[in-house]
């Protein structure tokens, strides 16, 4: 416990960074006062278990919850973030449930990830889907089906995909591997890994603590509404509390899954 | 009944339900997009074929009075909610754009010969009085209740189609009006002669119907209106804002009515309140749809058109109930259908 009072992410440049973030549902309040830092070019995770605000903490940062607090993206503070804005300026969020566009095409889903680019007269969607397509060689092989009769792995892969066609500054994934074969998800951890490798900051929630830990440069412990450890995400992974409690004894083979 | 007749019949069937089937469209865009049931549809009808109607007996339309005070309003609103969100006034190019508007149509009406204009440009003026209205009414009456329920946004629908017959009334008063026709003469095909106004209602809804599929398909900012339709949270989340989708299908839902208003008006005697019974037929038509299927919604309403055609002949009097009687076996058979899917995952 002494870990969570010392640390704190030392990033050379932040990206994003919240202070005393609160939201309630009613009067229920499902996320307290939590403190968060991404550095430019970071991998942050954040874990903990179901419904321990995870969710919560990610809509709001977006703009989709109502907060109170502060989110300061890119240098700029915002009150309350709204959607809209957050999206032109660089930020952008996959969400737990996808929200594909199940009706439309897998292309169409990718163009309008590029809606908010476009209207901003940067017209460069054709190269940016040829990127896309080149870290998800699946989608173009499936470029003319409907999102919505995707398998769960390419579900998961689209939803990616279009919120890079974005070309955002910071991505946050809201469990990517969930409910996706372990396969998979080594797929989707390479990809984790090279999109860092290609600049973008990314902000990863995850059940999936192991693997999370092992990409991340920094990680927060969510429990209840509230963040009770953080630190270097080697340091976590060695922490005995957090061993116990996510990670679990003889994982050996989910260690080899996740690499 | 013999064949010359039952051409008649179609003809004008088919002329109607053009109309229907434009306006079913535009029902079923404004729903899907926005959950709003657009009754006021058929208002736009009746104020664009009332506003051609004036312009050509050279009188100033006082709609325009109408709509530079829903700018003013809508100005107003918006530096007041600036002010709440930001706690500071602000007053972009687009408001200022959006106030000066009227001003100007104020002007053009004042010094423009409006009687001698040729047609196109009576026709032009029409919608650029009218259209605006769309997207001012969903940023006054919609957008400030954007995420109520289905059924709040439908009582303020019924609200805003009283207050607009209230306003016709006012502006364009009691007397019915017909505006001359698009052309002479007709095109002879074999025994029948289709009249010119056939033609241009026909033309002219097919050409929209073919604009608005590939607005729809080939454009992002159509398919940008689409994925509002399809996920709300998924296009507010790639930056598609609400107020945007809002705004430009009201437009689309005020052009459209506009344009039938004037394309009709030359065939029947509008009135300040016919609206309302014309989308009605068209809103026939995009049950008919499911209020889902763009294509059958058409479909539908063109079918509406022909038996409302045909049973003029044959029962006038029972014209517009076996018109609306026609959707009861469809709901019937909607409801005993169709199943409600759950959200996926
Ligand atoms: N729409 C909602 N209304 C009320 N309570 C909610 C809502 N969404 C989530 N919660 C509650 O807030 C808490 C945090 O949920 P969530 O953020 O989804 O957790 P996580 O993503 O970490 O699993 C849970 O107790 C959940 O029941
Ligand atoms: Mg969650």
């Amino acid at each position: 416990m002494m870990l969570a009072r010392v640390e704190t992410n030392t990033a050379t440049r932040t990206v994003l960074e919240v202070r005393d973030l609160t939201v309630a549902y009613g009067k229920v309040e499902a996320l307290t006062k939590a403190n968060l830092v991404v550095g430019e070019g970071q991998i942050v995770t954040v874990i903990g278990p179901n419904g321990a605000g995870k969710t919560t903490m990610l809509s709001a940062i977006m703009g989709l919850l109502g907060s109170k607090g502060e989110v300061s993206f890119d240098g700029s503070v915002e009150g309350v973030p709204s959607v809209e804005r957050m999206v032109t300026r660089g930020m952008n969020l996959v969400p737990e449930k996808r929200e594909l566009f199940g009706e439309m095409s897998v292309e169409d889903n990718l163009l309008l990830g590029a809606f908010q680019r476009y209207r901003g007269g940067k017209r460069d969607h054709r190269e940016t889907m040829e990127e896309v397509f080149g870290l998800f060689p699946r989608l173009k092989e499936r470029r003319r089906q409907l999102a919505g009769t995707l398998s769960g792995g390419e579900r998961q892969m689209l939803a990616v995909g279009r919120a890079l066609m974005a070309r955002p500054r910071l991505l946050m994934l809201d469990e990517p591997s969930l409910g996706l074969a372990p396969l998979i998800v080594r797929e989707i951890f390479r990809i984790i890994a090279e999109l860092r490798r290609r600049g973008v900051s990314i902000l990863l929630v995850e059940q999936n603590a192991r693997a999370a830990l092992q990409v991340a440069d920094y990680a927060y412990v969510l429990e209840t509404g509230s963040v009770a450890m953080e630190g270097p995400a080697r340091t976590l992974a060695d922490d005995p509390r957090v061993i116990e409690t996510y990670l679990g004894l003889g994982g050996k083979h989910q260690d080899m899954l996740a690499t | 009944m013999n064949l010359q007749i039952a051409m008649l019949l179609g003809q004008d069937g088919m002329t109607n339900g053009a109309i229907y089937a434009l306006l079913a469209l535009s029902i079923l865009l404004v729903f899907t997009v926005t959950r709003v049931l657009f009754i006021p549809q058929g208002e736009f009808v009746a104020f664009g074929a009332l506003t051609m109607a004036t312009l050509q007996a050279g009188h100033a339309p006082a709609l325009v009075w109408l709509l530079a005070l829903l700018a003013v309003i809508a100005t107003i609103a918006d530096l007041l909610a600036g002010r709440r969100d930001t706690g500071r006034y602000r007053f972009g190019t687009g408001q200022a754009l959006r106030l000066g508007y009227p001003f100007v149509l104020i002007g053009l009406i004042q010094v423009l010969p409006l009687e001698s204009l040729p047609m196109a440009l009576q026709a032009a003026l029409t919608l650029a009085l009218v259209v605006p209205l769309g997207p001012l009414c969903y940023r006054l009456f919609y957008q400030p209740i954007a995420n109520a329920p289905v059924l709040i946004l439908l009582i303020v629908s019924v609200a805003l189609h009283v207050a607009m017959v209230g306003v016709g009334l006012l502006i364009f008063g009691p007397e019915g009006a017909r505006t001359q026709p698009f052309g002479e003469g007709g095109l002879e095909l074999g025994p029948i002669t289709l009249n010119a106004q056939t033609l241009w209602v026909l033309t002219a809804s097919l050409a929209l119907i073919v604009a608005l599929y590939l607005f729809f398909e080939r454009t992002l900012y159509g398919k940008a209106l689409r994925a509002t339709a399809v996920n709300r949270v998924g296009a507010r989340l790639m930056g598609i804002s609400p107020v945007f989708a809002g705004k430009a299908s009201f437009f689309l839902a005020a052009l459209i009515g506009a344009l039938s208003g004037i394309l009709i008006a030359p065939i029947t005697t509008i009135y300040f309140d016919s609206g309302f019974i014309i989308s009605l037929k068209g809103f026939v038509g995009s049950i008919i749809g499911g209020l889902a299927s763009y294509p059958v919604a058409a479909l539908g309403a063109l079918l509406v058109g022909l038996i409302e055609a045909f049973s003029a002949f044959f029962a006038s009097t029972y014209k517009e109930v076996i018109v609306f009687t026609l959707i009861i076996p469809f709901l019937l058979w909607r409801s005993l259908t169709s199943r409600h899917v759950e959200e996926e995952e």
